[in-house]
């Protein structure tokens, strides 16, 4: 599939990470929520664009710092004594 | 995400040597910064690299820490430097330059259009959709993909990338932009080749 896009969708690409992050301006908002009724492209953008933050920010959290990380670190910085055993 | 840390740890404290305020700012902010420092490089023998030589510069240069920003913020510019510094001092000397997503403003239309938005939520919860995830973050230039690491999965805010980076907010918000579009791209070829196969079961 791909995308002619018309000058509201080349504004609304522009504006996509503002809007989704809630600083984009009241009138532009409007003018962007508008676009999306009517173009059936830029509602999947939208909705794929904020699907992939959501599972980048859900998914993060989840490094551990391996047990032997964490000593070889505190042992460089002589803070041996200081280790906290999880 | 940055604030708390402020009010727990004593900059003075850290200033006149103690070292057991230290070894708390340590153990607080280790798996921050390894976690940034394995999504900036890809491997966990440079994240460790960089772990450790985050601290040790910060050590090093506590006294010319002037408390401007919070000590996570300070530590993640660190960070991000040495990652950064890994990155160019590994690259080929001689290199097609072949990046996927230009230093440039100009932002590309979006190609892939599937809406793979109603995949089953264990599709993207699988090991392999995780690596797919990860992979897709390697595929950034390595400037934006700082502002990137910063924001959406470290969670700080737009001024506080801009201070761990010493970015204006429009060079922020301009690759952050750049990033999410070039990741929807990305995640859209992955997850679309799901969704082909959900429709085929």
């Amino acid at each position: 599939m791909t995308h002619t896009p018309t000058p509201q969708c080349r504004d609304l690409l522009g504006s996509i990470s503002d809007y989704l992050d809630g600083v984009l301006q009241e009138e532009l908002c409007y003018e962007l929520e508008k676009h999306l009724s009517e173009c059936e492209n830029c509602r999947v953008v939208v909705d794929t664009f904020k699907k992939t933050i959501y599972l980048y920010q859900s998914t993060s959290p989840e490094v551990n710092v391996p047990a032997d990380v964490r000593e070889r670190l505190f042992k460089r910085l002589n803070l041996v004594e200081y280790i906290k055993k999880d | 995400m940055v604030a708390p840390m402020q009010s727990e740890i004593s900059l003075q404290a850290l200033k006149t040597g103690n070292r057991a305020e230290f070894a708390r700012l340590v153990d607080i902010a280790t798996p921050a910064i390894y976690r940034l420092g394995l999504k900036m490089l890809g491997n966990s023998q440079d994240a460790e690299d960089v772990l450790q030589t985050t601290f040790l510069k910060a050590l090093q240069s506590l006294d010319e820490f002037e408390g401007r920003s919070s000590p996570m913020t300070w530590l993640y510019r660190i960070a991000v430097n040495e990652a950064l510094m890994l990155i160019r001092k590994r690259r080929p000397q001689v290199e097609i330059v072949d990046e996927p997503v230009g230093e440039s403003d100009e932002i590309l239309p979006p190609i892939q259009l599937t809406d793979w938005c109603c995949l089953p939520e264990s599709d993207f919860l699988t090991a392999e959709s995780r690596k797919a995830l990860d992979a897709a973050i390697q595929t950034l230039p390595e400037k934006i993909r700082a502002v990137f690491l910063l924001r959406d999965i470290e969670g700080l805010s737009i001024q506080e990338t801009m201070d761990a980076l010493e970015l204006s907010e429009t060079a922020v918000k301009s690759r952050l932009l750049r990033a999410r579009l070039h990741l929807r791209e990305q995640l859209s070829v992955y997850f679309g080749e799901r969704l082909k196969e959900e429709i085929n079961k």
